[in-house]
């Protein structure tokens, strides 16, 4: 198995997570596209050595290349290509909807933070309410 | 006999076809898919009994060796997980037909067509011997549920489809490069080989194949941490929809894990598979106390419900799968029923929130009792298949020596009552409220919702079936899992 098939996976398999990580879903789609390489590459690499092309009563077993990961390379390679397509429709719809294609917060975590926010809010109305009346009471006076 | 499975896969894809053409004549539609899910499931049936007296059946696609061509496998745990499926679907196939003829439930003709594409990959991804062709039904599978989920392009479909969509995908996508992994270590990708060589392989790369098809199967059965993309993402769709993704999407995933780990000799992985079975129980109960939305509460309790599933994989005891897959089996259509009487609520009443329903109870009764059944069943009170199928999992518990995943499960079933209870005092107790503006208003609704609560009280009649035959159930699934286990009578069907 060739190192630089190895590091071309590693490599193409980071750069695609990288790119998945980011909000903009015209990103996304692109680090799909560069983390399906790497899928296919490391299928690939799973084959063992190059060979002449596998045909029937042409080449011999032995110096050919082992096709069934070629097969599933190629399959791989169209599912992935359609979901490509799905993606971008749904960037394409999302930009109709809001403008642009940002992945939006998620809801629950607004209505949570929004709760909370609240909570430091009244938390800290609460305080300074009571430094006010402690403030207003003044000196305490010993009779 | 073996000729049918091919056309359990090939029929509801032809069906798919059709329907696609017909898509603007609704009367041809609708029979066209439903003609095509009763033979699936009538396919489906004698299948299973075939199974039952001659023992695993396999097909040899094209007639080629199986290592180098696609096998389908029937055991008895496939035909299990695919009869209740596919009356599952089809179930959810008679409430939509229903729910079509309202003016709020009228929908792009194309949902029939995809649904039974959706029908061809799950029938694909349980009958499957080799993993590449369960990642091509798993791509099948999740491509027309992401057209399920966001063809109506509402904001917030989309917003969640896109969590959704590129989740699955990175899950797809890891699930390749796993196949890559098990061809370079192993040089095949069919199941009972893997079982056979698997086993065989140095300890670190076993793991490293176990673990790595723990996150992948683990995304798909939203178990925890990798659920989060579920109690968002499902509520949003149609309630057909939503029942139908709760009731098979993640339960395809536990199957292929059971299945996946438990062939290949995965045993050494149950302490770490027992540990996040438990977290996903706890995490997703208590995710669902948090909410006040029906739908959302249901979807939570899906993640929970996984968890128990996992308990038995993580067990890798008889006992424990033979409960997995008894649970797996109830599971299936209680939740899908849950989430149709959700539907009800939300078209009766324009908003499933436990905010602004009250009292339905009084106005709807048949509605309330609807509820009730499947709730208590989900709770596992007895005598419902629910009590039977948590029994069986904290008796394999208490046998494999693993209390604390037995306090744990016991536990979270108290929670689970509590929610249920809470949907119950919400939705059904208390002062009635007047629907919404948005709810139903049309004269065609009576005979509509007539269909759609005849196809609810049939799963559920279905439900309390499994309940009735529990003790056949749970010895056809010690069955299942000990042929499971033993690995040799799968490896031996396929390689006779």
């Amino acid at each position: 198995m060739s190192g630089a098939l190895i590091f071309a996976v590693a490599g193409l398999a980071a750069i695609g997570t990288y790119l998945i990580t980011s909000r903009s879903l015209s990103r996304i789609v692109l680090g799909f596209s560069l983390f399906g390489h790497a899928t296919v590459l490391a299928l690939l690499a799973a084959g063992g050595p190059a060979g002449n092309a596998p045909i029937a009563d042409q080449t011999s077993v032995a110096d050919s290349a082992d096709p069934l990961p070629q097969a599933l390379a190629l399959t791989a390679i169209v599912i992935s290509f359609g979901l490509t397509l799905f993606l971008l429709a749904l960037a394409r719809r999302q930009h109709q909807l809001t403008g642009d294609d940002l992945v939006e917060d998620d809801l629950e975590d607004r209505r949570i933070a929004a709760d909370a926010d609240a909570a430091d809010a009244r938390e800290a109305a609460e305080r300074k309410a009571a430094e006010l009346a402690e403030a207003t009471r003044g000196p305490e006076v010993w009779t | 006999m073996t000729t049918i499975m091919s056309l359990l896969i090939i029929g509801p894809l032809f069906g798919a076809g059709i329907g696609v053409g017909a898509a603007n004549k609704a009367a041809i539609r609708d029979s066209i898919t439903l003609l095509t899910l009763i033979a699936t499931a009538a396919g489906a049936a004698v299948l299973a009994v075939d199974v039952a007296r001659n023992g695993t059946q396999v097909l040899r696609v094209g007639g080629w060796r199986p290592d180098l061509g696609i096998v389908l496998v029937a055991d008895i745990f496939a035909v299990l997980v695919l009869l209740v499926a596919l009356c599952t679907i089809l179930v959810v196939e008679l409430f939509a037909i229903g729910q079509r003829k309202t003016l709020a439930g009228v929908d792009p003709g194309i949902v029939s067509p995809i649904l039974l594409v959706l029908t061809g990959g799950v029938c694909l991804s349980i009958l499957t011997g080799d993993l590449f062709t369960l990642f091509v039904a798993f791509e099948l599978i999740l491509v027309s549920s992401y057209v399920l989920l966001t063809h109506q392009g509402h904001r917030s479909q989309i917003h969640s489809g896109m969590t959704y969509v590129v989740i699955n995908l990175l899950a797809s996508t890891l699930f390749l490069f796993g196949l890559a992994f098990v061809y370079a270590a192993t040089g095949t990708v069919n199941i009972a080989l893997l079982a056979e060589r698997i086993p065989e392989l140095a300890d670190s790369t076993r793991y490293g194949i176990g673990l790595w098809f723990l996150v992948v199967f683990g995304t798909k059965a939203a178990m925890f941490p990798l659920f989060s993309w579920l109690p968002d993402s499902y509520p949003t769709a149609p309630t057909t929809i939503t029942a139908v993704f709760a009731g098979l999407l993640s339960k395809i995933g536990v199957y292929v894990m059971i299945r996946f780990q438990v062939l290949t000799g995965m045993n050494e992985l149950g302490t770490i598979i027992l540990v996040l079975a438990g977290a996903t129980m706890v995490v997703g109960v208590v995710g669902a106390l948090a909410q006040d939305d029906v739908k959302r509460i249901l979807s939570f309790h899906v993640v929970s419900q996984i968890g128990y599933m996992l308990m038995g994989l993580g067990l890798f005891s008889v006992a424990g799968i033979a409960g997995a897959i008894l649970f797996l089996i109830h599971h299936m259509p209680v939740k899908t029923v849950l989430f149709l009487v959700g539907g009800l609520i939300e078209d009766d009443q324009g908003t499933s929130s436990l905010k602004r329903v009250s009292g339905l109870a009084a106005r709807r009764p048949y509605l309330a009792v609807l509820f009730a059944v499947p709730a208590m069943n989900l709770a596992g009170l007895p005598p419902l298949s629910g009590f039977v199928a948590k029994l069986s999992l904290v008796d394999a518990g208490i046998d494999g020596q693993s209390i604390a995943i037995v306090v744990v499960s016991l536990v979270v079933s108290v929670f689970t009552l509590l929610s249920m209870s809470k949907i119950w005092l919400g939705v059904f107790w208390g002062t009635p409220t007047e629907p919404d503006a948005t709810a139903l208003a049309d004269p065609t609704s009576v005979a509509s919702r007539r269909m759609m609560l005849s196809a609810t009280t049939l799963a559920i009649i279905g439900t309390l079936g499994i309940a009735l035959f529990a003790g056949t159930l749970y010895d056809l699934s010690e069955q299942a899992a000990t042929d499971l286990l033993l690995r040799t009578p799968y490896i031996e069907a396929v390689w006779p």
